[in-house]
């Protein structure tokens, strides 16, 4: 097999590999030299990773199972020293790899100013991974100040993902307005307000002078002598093409390295791809050319012929809230007119400018929902003299009535470009839907690439799947948690986290809820997230409970309550049930019933006579069953090796254990239990949330079953030998649900989301992870664990219990 | 009706009620919520869901409306109407405010005992 040696693991070779392996899995024997101390990752996703609205897991392209299928000798974290080119070696740091082929794909390392105190602890660069773990380490610290110089694209996603973060930000812009190379100066002017509105300051025409500070930064200071104190200073002014091993090398190096249009260099057994090339006197600096450039280098690879052409590129800012599009040349000139249209009010600002009867560059503001239709019409150079008049009002008004989105979707040609960053067009998705039966975005994803980069195009791409599929497809996965926040689950977990919100309209206020005060859908949600996340800080505000968790017992249909007491496993006693039939007479309570939980439930209690319900029950021993919770509900058992001549371990036992040390824990959605004593499972364990099986030789866990809407068996997670480790093991499993489920996500639901493997590899394998998930559960079981009844027997929330007034009509008529 | 006769009743202070919240008042003929906005005004409603009669003090307060705890109707606590897509009504009291005691209109409540004893 021919040898091929790749040089920088970045996004632009990511996708070399990719396509190679897709056409030809075993035509390479492939060695990977990366700097960076790990593989591909989605580069341009490293602000919501700083932003806090992604994990690192998620923005990871290439995993190690990938690396293995492929057979791909991975020499990560070390870097590639020279090139000997008469012998086709490549030298890394660790020693020598020859070549058949090399392909030199070393992208850009961030531009720095050279100024005074730029090599002082506290000054980072935004390029890499480490860079954003060394912003959001900045950033934890409780009134830290940042300044970020440079405010381009890259600048203002790291000063807008630090402000999320919590620290003061100040961006300091060299030229007269934001963006200069991709927006105009009304445009500028607007996002600039806007990022202001965030609390984000702006200096404009700011030129670095020094950088200040003795053992760490201390402050940044400009020209005009204005001096701002700073705990971190982001240099993010610019790049500059990664070069210098191919010029010692001697290949063809001009301001990059120079390629033809099949990405070879200068010596035709070396080929370049990525930000470190030059084409034709052109440099890049986004993805969406560098994926052509991979293909066309893949192919060649092969032996096949492509060219690589240069394309007009568009521009999206990744800041939330802050929707800006530029494509284009809008440069002022003799021959060029420019159409105007400003909304002030509404923050909309659309530019387009205009020569020779095409369409030559857009910029737009605040509203970019027709930017595709504007960047085809750049790219197909169509006249547009026919509908100049309403041209700028977009493809909704081009003739006829109206457009709903779905309709205007409906028209874009085939050929339109859906995902800029990919290159994929509209009938390359519509097909793949058909042709490979796609029914989620992740799938879609997964086999056409479109909004897997940047994701700008998502919304694009299920209107797409909505129309292909019609009914069929349900956008779900990515809705927001309801009508007041486009946020979805999710992104509202991570942001609380992230910038540390406590109270629900802390979270309402930094996440900019667009209701005063929410509704009765999100209110219980953030409520569980804000406990969960902060057991020991957050007030449970009961005004966001349901009524049956505010009151702790069931609402019945015409008002009444049920009370479920906790039997403990299953387990009663002569005591427990004289003292629940005195409680049935004493209240006339008029139903009493098995439930399906192993207990008894006492149905049709008035509201009012809750509390003395609860007083007498407690007198008996017992505490709330939760049968109301979005918390542990249940452990079921059978009798074990107590009774039963079949029975392995003591299930009973092991249930009431759990039982005790798991009850009053609130949950996403609720928990239920059961351990059987062998096989034959009579405590119906394998269609638990989590479930035990014993058997001789310990214990089998399983989890993620499903026995009411759905009805599901349950996944093995593991075995364990003694009953404390089933114990930590189950506990930790429901901790690490408890911190990543959706509210009202039962545990099937949120396995098959994260992975099975995912949950058992941090369960079962990583014991640093079980046992930090495990005592994490223990903290907050302090907090937790106190028994609802009892509390409002001795008085809490009296007011809930009583009517504020009782009106008759004679005192009414006094 | 001597019932107009005493204009407004108090019924009790706006602190009785939690914020986000409600309470309840029997009365002989019907049982009226009383609920307490985010900011502070507050509201008299008939406790029972248009839907099937569902107890509107139990639900969730958000914006000027319940959300019904039995199967989420929304309702409007000024105008009693349902929200959305549902259509139903509950019959409203006007009250006032008064140094924070909360007084009940005695015309609406007449009107609604009327309602109650002459059966339409
Ligand atoms: C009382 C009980 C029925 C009985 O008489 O046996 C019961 C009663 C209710 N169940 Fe259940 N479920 C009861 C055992 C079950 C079981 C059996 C079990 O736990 O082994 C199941 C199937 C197992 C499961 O959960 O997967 C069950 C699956 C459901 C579901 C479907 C949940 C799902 O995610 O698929 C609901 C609806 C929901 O939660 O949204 C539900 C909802 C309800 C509610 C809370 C309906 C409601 O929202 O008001 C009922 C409350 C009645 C009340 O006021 O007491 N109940 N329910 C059982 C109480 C058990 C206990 O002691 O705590
Ligand atoms: C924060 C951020 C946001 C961005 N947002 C966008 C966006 O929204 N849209 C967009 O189109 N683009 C965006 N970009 C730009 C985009 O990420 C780059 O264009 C792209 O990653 C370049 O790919 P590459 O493969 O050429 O280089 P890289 O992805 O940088 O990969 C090069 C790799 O080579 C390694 N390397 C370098 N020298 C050596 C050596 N001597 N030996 C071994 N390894 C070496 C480096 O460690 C690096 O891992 C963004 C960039 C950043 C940093
Ligand atoms: S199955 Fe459960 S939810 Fe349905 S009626 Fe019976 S108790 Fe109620
Ligand atoms: S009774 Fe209120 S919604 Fe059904």
């Amino acid at each position: 097999m021919q040898k091929l040696v790749v040089i920088g693991a970045g996004m632009a070779s990511g996708r070399v590999l990719e396509t190679l392996f897709e056409m030809d899995p075993a035509a390479y024997e492939v060695t990977l030299f990366n700097a960076e101390p790990r593989g591909n990752y989605n580069r341009i996703m490293l602000s919501p990773v700083l932003s806090g609205e992604k994990s690192y897991e998620e923005i990871v392209t290439h995993d190690d199972a990938w690396y293995a299928r492929h057979d791909i000798a991975c020499r990560f974290g070390e870097k590639v020293v020279s090139i000997d080119r008469a012998n086709r070696i490549v030298r890394g740091e660790k020693g020598d790899v020859p070549y058949d082929k090399l392909i030199i794909a070393t992208g850009s390392s961030p531009f720095i100013v050279p100024v005074e105190g730029r090599d002082l602890p506290g000054v980072v660069s935004y390029r890499d991974l480490d860079d954003t773990q060394a912003m959001i380490t900045a950033s934890g610290a409780s009134g830290a100040r940042a300044v970020v110089i440079g405010g381009g694209l890259l600048g203002l996603e790291a000063a807008a993902g630090l402000k999320l973060r919590g620290m003061d930000v100040t961006v300091l812009h060299l030229a007269g307005h934001l963006m200069e190379r991709q927006l105009d100066e009304a445009a500028g002017h607007l996002l600039k307000r806007d990022l202001e509105k965030r609390g984000i300051e702006v200096l404009l025409k700011a030129s670095t002078q020094k950088i200040v500070g003795t053992d760490r930064v201390e402050a940044v200071e400009l020209a005009d002598g204005k001096r701002l104190p700073a705990d971190l200073v982001v240099m993010a002014v610019g790049i500059r093409p990664s070069a210098e091993i191919a010029k010692e090398a001697g290949l063809a190096v001009n301001r990059a390295i120079v390629v033809d249009a099949q990405m070879r260099t200068s010596d035709p057994h070396i080929h370049a791809v990525g930000e470190c090339v030059e084409y034709n006197g052109t440099l890049f600096g986004l993805v969406a050319p560098l994926y052509e450039q991979a293909k066309v280098l893949a192919k060649c690879l092969l032996g096949d012929t492509d060219d690589f052409v240069v394309r007009e590129l568009s521009t999206k800012l990744k800041v939330t809230g802050c929707d800006l599009f530029s494509a284009g040349d809008f440069a002022e000139g003799e021959t060029r007119e420019d159409i105007v249209l400003r909304d002030p009010g509404q923050g909309v600002y659309k530019r387009l400018v205009i020569e020779n009867d095409r369409l030559i560059g857009a910029v737009m503001y605040g509203d970019t929902a027709d930017s595709n239709w504007f960047f085809d019409l750049i790219k197909s150079r169509e006249p547009i003299a026919a509908m100049r008049d309403t041209l700028i009002f977009g493809p909704a008004y081009q003739g006829g009535s109206p457009l709903d989105p779905m309709a205007a979707v409906a028209a874009l040609p085939d050929d339109a470009e859906i995902c800029g960053c990919n290159g994929v067009c509209k009938s390359k998705i519509t097909s793949a839907i058909t042709a490979k039966g796609l029914t989620s975005l992740d799938e879609v994803r997964a086999h056409t690439k479109a909004s897997s980069s940047c994701g700008t195009c998502t919304g694009l791409v299920e209107q797409l799947m909505s129309l292909t599929l019609g009914d069929a497809f349900d956008p779900n996965a990515v809705k927001p948690m309801c009508g007041c926040t486009t946020l979805a689950h999710d992104d509202v977990r991570r942001l609380i986290k992230a910038k540390g919100l406590k109270t629900i309209p802390e979270v309402q206020q930094e996440l900019q809820w667009s209701t005063p005060n929410g509704c009765a859908k999100c209110r219980p949600a953030l409520n569980y997230y804000l406990v969960a996340d902060w057991p020991d800080e957050y007030a449970d505000d009961y005004q966001s409970r349901f009524i049956n968790e505010r009151v702790h017992a069931n609402i019945q249909k015409d008002g009444t309550y049920s009370v479920v007491p906790r039997m403990w496993g299953g387990m009663t006693s002569a005591k427990e049930l004289r003292a629940i039939a005195d409680v049935c007479d004493k209240f006339d309570i008029p139903a009493v019933k098995c439930t399906g939980g192993q207990r008894i439930d006492m149905l049709g209690i008035r509201k009012e006579d809750l509390p003395a319900v609860w007083a007498d029950l407690g007198k008996a021993g017992f505490v709330s069953g939760q049968a109301y919770a979005k918390g542990l509900r249940t452990v079921k058992t059978c009798v074990g090796t107590d009774w039963c001549r079949f029975g392995t371990q003591d299930s009973t036992g092991l249930g009431i254990r759990i039982e005790k040390f798991m009850w009053g824990s609130w949950t996403p959605a609720k928990l239920k239990m059961a351990v059987s004593g062998c096989p034959r499972n009579c405590a119906e364990a394998t269609c638990k949330d989590i479930g035990i099986i014993c058997v001789d030789s310990g214990f089998d866990i399983h989890f993620a079953g499903a026995a009411g809407l759905d009805i599901k068996g349950t996944e093995i997670l593991g075995h364990v030998e003694t009953e404390d480790e089933a114990l930590e093991h189950v506990v930790a499993l429901a901790q690490m649900y408890r911190e990543q489920g959706h509210y009202l996500e039962r545990i099937y639901k949120w396995a098959k989301r994260i992975g099975l493997d995912e949950i058992r590899r941090q369960i079962m394998d990583d014991h640093a992870m079980r046992k930090a998930y495990f005592d994490r559960f223990v903290f907050s079981q302090k907090f937790a664990q106190v028994d609802p009844w009892s509390e409002r027997v001795s008085g809490k929330d009296k007011h809930e219990f009583q009517p504020i007034a009782r009106l008759d009509f004679a005192e009414a008529a006094e | 009706m001597t019932i107009i006769e005493k204009p407004w009743i108090s019924v009790g202070r706006i602190e009785d009620i939690p914020p986000l919240g409600a309470r309840r008042i029997e009365t002989g003929f019907a049982t009226i919520g009383l609920f307490r906005t985010a900011s502070d005004e507050v509201f008299a409603i008939e406790d029972k869901c248009p839907h099937k009669g569902g107890p509107l003090s139990q639900g969730i307060v958000h914006d000027g409306c319940v959300t019904c705890p039995l199967h989420n109707m929304v309702i409007s606590l000024k105008s009693g109407q349902a929200q959305g897509a549902d259509t139903g009504e509950v019959r409203t009291f006007r009250l006032r405010l008064s140094g924070g005691e909360i007084q009940l209109s005695g015309e609406d409540l007449a009107a609604a005992a009327n309602a109650a004893a002459v059966p339409a």
